[in-house]
């Protein structure tokens, strides 16, 4: 509490994005934990509740007439315009929200003061909800080939690492140490992903330490094992999946990448991901093309093409085709590595395992797989997210950009997966809220050490219970199983803009009616009836036998011919016009069409248009606040608008 | 003429047919007056039958004696026969060329095919002007049906009907039309019923650069507003070309003529710029390489999205004067003819329902579209693959379903129609087994007899059978005016249409049945259920009965 300078502004204007003439008075108040603003008036209250956690940056602008303007960017894409009548107000407010969003200590993070309604117990057991032994065991392991080693059980041999790790069976623990010696950060190759039905797998690690000339035996046998635990390969895959000149500046350094000549049967390969450096200033060039203001279809399109971000995209994806296709088509194993081996290896691996298996495209099975290729797994969430106040250059979109391809994939089989974008762009928000424990800290040993799973509570168990608003209602489980390896398409144009990630908030770019959130009503209807139905086939049948005299007759909910998804979900939106006379705006906001005389048209030359006021000033006054569905209340998060 | 005489060899046996995500296929080619058909003579395998005049380009090719024709269509689909034997291949690609060329409109499919089906309803006589003034005297009485063009000689591209203010008598039409480019004067486009706000179309005013004016033209466009009230003009082109057009003896309405009008100036292009839009970005939707700089920067330089945002934004602006502002409009560019019928056809779709639904949208492309005089047969006479000099040809009716679509991507229930109803309709026009898109105005149409010699597009598409194919699961009437985005993040790239053959449909076809489905077992449920409820009253009403009987 002893950063907050202002704890309550008062006449504080919020500034509709879309639109400026849009603006909200009410009060600022900042908590301990959110940046509160309270509109005033009865009919358009409304409250924004924003997480100190999930503000990225927050901006003085210079002061305009109406007073001092602090633009909040957040993690979740959200961008908040506040506008300050005082300018000590404004540098206290900015002040104090600088501080609040650059926490120092994983203590001062969300998820530890956050505290819902719940017992020790039931606590406890959320962070039971996921079980990655289950998890090994589904894939079919242990078995005779692969089996747990006990090694890393105090982090000893790799602080990175989970506890628990599947090696071959035939490598002893001199070899995995011999090994782990000779890869960074002690990130020895073990088991990502196996296949039951041909033996092949995924394997993991980081860059081995080989600089130019260097080779250690155990890592060779290391291999060699992996190569010989699947019987049905002659030869294994080592994917290293930076570009090759980075691969060689390793070298340098004393790191690098596998010889071919001193592996046996192995064949290398890059594949060219970029690090994490070129990844967060392309995501930061995509974000601000996707926070222009009315821009130009030209200026759009060359924002986005040189973002590069899609080209990112595309890589990623490339590599896990590649795997998949190794691990389906060829029954092959692969090592996949990068530097450490928990950034791009961890997108590769999951997207990999995503087209492998149809059980990472439940939402169960999503959870998994996060659980595992990236919490356990060690990807420095704390870091990459920037949860606490550090190195902006360890800050990442590692995760982002995982869920970017699934949604890619999701876009190209519409049918195969259980969950809709929705629950992608919810576990986006809550890796970067700080609201659960899961995606704190960059380790299993330092979440540990944090009393993580004592202190806070886990993510799954929530996601599951609104798992209603999750689902794809044109998933076809039998078809995404017998699907067997999904093969997405790569040509350029079949990478897109994930607009309902990055914009988000902006909530008049999204289609005013939603396909998806129609076909849910109807599902949800369909299961109503099947319901009565059967109930009446019962009555019906006791009427037959008995032709009892009373009945009870349920109420016809349904009876009602309006379909429930035919109103425009979001009718003031769909009633609303936006802003279609763009460049022309500069007058007065509110100035009347034609209550003031026209201007004295001096001949030809003059060009009307400057006069034309922006025509959706005029409208009525449904238009809402543009970030409705942030979180309204701390407790009930995201679900969106829908809800209500 | 005999189209014998344009066959050179009618017939070659061992032509391998290779398409995009098809299996290759190899048959018996032949030539026919309208038709190149391939079969493979198996009873398994499809035949491919392709209208000649749906062929847009022909690139001939040889290795050794075998050769290869690849053949690219209007409908931007591109297919590669290989043809052993050099001669056959020469002669088959110089019959191609020939009858894909006809300069003729009576040599046309249309005036050869004769229907397998009945024709329940003529679609020639489903959307007369008479039928649509009657609407329209329902709500007012302010306007008339004026014969004045009954000839076509005030204005050739002009109907023989047109709707007029009642209180403007023919001889000021006459003087109006000597006004306007091509005699294109003010006639109704659209009565808002909701506030009796209207919205007109025309062609540029020929002011030249003397600044001449017509007392009648004023009169006729200021007769469309209230007491008090003020309109809109809005200008399809800019503010520049608008002036460089007076130095042609065009113009736009000035402000001291018009003082009861405020001018908005958009930037719709004109036809020869979308149909170099057209060819770059159907260039960079079939390039092979595997470069995403590439693709974007190719797709932005095409400027597709960039005229399918300017004209969305225009009709957006069109229907917001006449519902926010409660202002009448006038909308025209320069011949009045393209961009003109883009923008007032859009906006009926945002502002009125009835145009949401596919009678309602058939109707208005007949009547905004067809008999406004839009130039169907020299913009559709090529298409992106034409290499040729370009004459008049313009994407322009495309640019407006492209426009339609993206209203229809983000109202998915709003629409009765759905996606294959748009596409349909770009096929049709550029080559079509019917009469409908023949022609460049109502004149010609009657000149040609084509509703006498010809079978109306909407007899067939109105079929039921047919009809179906078309019908959007998800539609349930929505009387509100639904406001679109024109944001760039809003607008895609229309794929049904520009990556058709470069894609495979499996998975989206796939998605589109489960929503049927979905919708279908619904109902299917929803009419069981109200079934055995009614059952269920009647036994117990009866049981009742009985009950107080005894």
């Amino acid at each position: 509490m002893e950063h907050i300078r202002m704890p309550k502004v008062e006449n504080v204007r919020l500034v509709d994005r879309s639109s400026s003439r849009r603006i909200k008075v009410g009060t600022l108040y900042l908590t301990a934990t959110h940046t509160i603003f309270v509109g005033k008036g009865s009919e358009d209250r409304c409250e924004l509740w924003v997480l100190h956690s999930l503000v990225c940056n927050v901006v003085k602008h210079k002061a305009s007439q109406s007073g001092y303007p602090l633009l909040i960017h957040c993690k979740n894409f959200q961008v908040m315009q506040f506008i300050i009548s005082q300018e000590s107000d404004c540098h206290n407010v900015y002040i104090s929200l600088s501080r609040l969003s650059r926490p120092e200590k994983y203590e001062e993070l969300y998820c530890f003061s956050f505290n819902p309604n719940v017992d020790k117990a039931e606590r406890e057991h959320s962070w039971d909800f996921l079980d990655l032994k289950a998890e090994y065991s589904r894939m079919g392991l242990p078995n005779k080939l692969w089996h747990v080693t006990p090694i890393n059980r105090e982090y000893r041999v790799c602080d990175t690492y989970p506890a628990d790790l599947f090696v071959p069976q035939s490598v002893t623990l001199p070899v995995i140490i011999g090994s782990s010696k000779f890869r960074s950060r002690g990130r020895f190759p073990t088991l990502s992903y196996y296949c039951k039905e041909n033996h092949a797998t995924i394997c993991r690690s980081s860059q081995p330490l080989s600089g130019f000339s260097a080779r250690c035996l155990e890592d060779e046998q290391m291999l060699q094992a992996i190569m010989k635990s699947n019987p049905g390969s002659r030869f294994m895959y080592v994917v290293d999946t930076r570009p090759k000149l980075n691969a060689m500046a390793n070298r340098a350094a004393g790191k690098g990448y596998e010889n071919e000549d001193n592996y046996c049967n192995i064949k290398f390969q890059f594949i060219g991901i970029e690090n994490i450096h070129v990844m967060r200033n392309s995501q930061q060039k995509l974000i601000e093309v996707s926070a222009l203001r009315s821009p130009s279809m030209g200026e759009f399109l060359m924002g986005l093409e040189n973002s590069d971000w899609l080209r990112h995209i595309k890589s990623i994806m490339e590599a896990g085709i590649f795997i998949s296709k190794a691990v389906a088509e060829e029954g092959v194993n692969v090592l996949v590595h990068c530097s450490d081996g928990w950034d791009r290896t961890a997108q590769v691996c999951s997207v990999a395992s995503v087209l492998l298996d149809p059980y990472y495209r439940t939402l169960k099975g999503l959870m998994v797989l996060i659980e595992k290729d990236w919490v356990s797994f060690g990807h420095k969430f704390s870091h990459r997210c920037g949860h606490l106040d550090g190195e902006a250059k360890e800050v990442s979109p590692v995760i982002d950009q995982f869920l970017d391809c699934l949604w890619q994939l999701m876009e190209q089989f519409p049918c195969y997966f259980e969950y809709n974008e929705k629950f992608l762009i919810n576990i986006h928000n809550h890796i970067y809220s700080c609201h659960y424990g899961n995606f704190i800290c960059n380790s299993q040993k330092e979440r540990k050490d944090l009393c993580i799973k004592e202190k806070t509570h886990s993510i799954w168990p929530h996601l599951w219970e609104n798992k209603l608003d999750f689902m794809n209602p044109l998933f076809k489980p039998d078809q995404s199983q017998n699907q067997g390896l999904l093969r997405p398409r790569t040509a350029p144009y079949c990478f897109k803009y994930w607009r309902r990630l990055y914009n988000r908030f902006d909530r008049e770019l999204h289609p005013r009616q939603s396909e998806l959130d129609c076909l849910m009503t109807v599902k949800e209807e369909t299961q109503q009836l099947e319901e009565d139905l059967a109930l009446c086939e019962q009555k019906l049948a006791v009427l037959d036998k008995e032709r009892a005299k009373t009945l009870y007759m349920q109420k016809g909910v349904l009876e009602s011919k309006q379909a429930l998804w035919s109103l425009p979900l979001d009718t003031s939106l769909a009633n609303t016009p936006q802003d279609y006379i763009g460049g022309f705006i500069g007058g007065a906001p509110n100035l009347c069409l034609f209550g003031d005389k026209p201007k004295s048209s001096d001949a030809d030359n003059s060009d009307q248009e400057s006069g034309v006021a922006d025509f959706s000033s005029h409208s009525s006054g449904e238009e809402s606040l543009p970030s409705e569905d942030s979180v309204k209340d701390p407790d009930s998060d995201e679900t969106g608008p829908n809800r209500a | 003429m005999e189209f014998a005489e344009l066959i050179k060899t009618p017939r070659v046996d061992g032509v391998v047919l290779h398409r995009p995500f098809m299996p290759t296929v190899e048959g018996t080619l032949c030539l026919t007056g309208h038709h190149l058909i391939l079969s493979s003579r198996q009873d398994t395998t499809e035949e491919l039958w392709l209208l000649h005049a749906n062929i847009d380009s022909t690139e001939k090719r040889f290795v050794g004696s075998l050769g290869t024709i690849i053949v690219k269509c209007k409908d931007l689909r591109v297919i590669q026969l290989d043809i052993p034997g050099m001669e056959e291949c020469l002669n088959i690609a110089s019959s191609i060329e020939a009858l894909s060329t006809l300069d003729s409109v009576s040599l046309m499919y249309p005036f050869f095919y004769r229907p397998l089906f009945e024709v329940i309803e003529d679609g020639w006589q489903s959307f007369v002007p008479e039928e649509s003034f009657k609407d329209l005297e329902s709500m007012t009485d302010e306007w008339r049906l004026s014969e004045v063009n009954k000839d076509f000689s005030l204005c050739p591209s002009y109907p023989s009907l047109l709707t007029v203010p009642k209180d403007i008598d023919d001889e000021s039409l006459c003087k109006a039309a000597s006004f306007r480019h091509g005699g294109r004067f003010p006639v109704l486009s659209y009565y808002h019923k909701k506030n009796a706000m209207v919205m007109m179309r025309a062609a540029q005013p020929l002011t030249g650069t003397n600044g001449r004016r017509c007392k009648e033209d004023e009169k006729l466009i200021n007769a469309t507003l209230c007491a008090g009230k003020r309109g809109y003009i809005i200008d399809t082109r800019t503010i520049a070309v608008a002036q460089q057009a007076k130095a042609r003896g065009g113009g736009f309405e000035q402000e001291a003529n018009y003082p009861q009008w405020r001018r908005i100036h958009k930037a719709i292009e004109r036809s020869n710029v979308l149909q170099d839009s057209l060819i770059k970005l159907v260039e960079a939707c079939n390039d092979q390489s595997h470069s995403m700089d590439r693709w974007l920067s190719k797709l932005e330089a095409s400027n597709w999205q960039s005229n399918v945002k300017e004209i969305l934004t225009t009709a957006c602006l069109a229907a917001q004067c006449i519902d926010r502002e409660g202002a009448s409009v006038l909308v025209h560019g320069t011949e009045g003819t393209d961009s003109t019928l883009q923008v007032t056809s859009l906006a009926q779709i945002i502002l009125d329902p009835a145009c949401r639904t596919i009678r309602g949208f058939e109707a208005l492309i007949e009547r905004e579209w067809l008999q406004a005089g839009h130039p169907f047969q020299q913009r559709c006479a090529q298409s992106a693959y034409s290499n040729g000099k370009p004459r008049s040809e313009a994407p322009v009716f495309l640019l407006f379903l492209d426009c339609v679509w993206q209203i229809l991507r983000q109202f998915p229930c709003s629409f009765q129609f759905n996606e294959n109803l748009l596409i349909m309709l770009f096929e049709h026009a550029y080559a079509s087994q019917f009469g409908t898109f023949l022609g460049n105005c109502v004149a010609e149409r009657g000149k040609l007899q084509l509703s006498q010699k010809t079978v109306s597009l909407w007899s067939w598409v109105n079929r039921p059978q047919e009809l179906e194919r078309f019908l959007n699961p998800l539609y349930e009437p929505n009387n509100l005016v639904i406001w679109p985005s024109v944001a760039p993040q809003s607008l895609l790239l229309w794929e049904g249409v520009f990556l058709r053959w470069n894609r495979s449909t499996k998975c989206l076809d796939e998605a589109y049945q489960e929503m049927v489905h979905i919708i279908e077992y619904n109902k299917e449920l929803q009419n069981k259920v109200n079934s055995l409820r009614r059952q269920l009253a009647q036994l117990e009403t009866e049981d009742k009965m009985v009950a107080d009987l005894k």
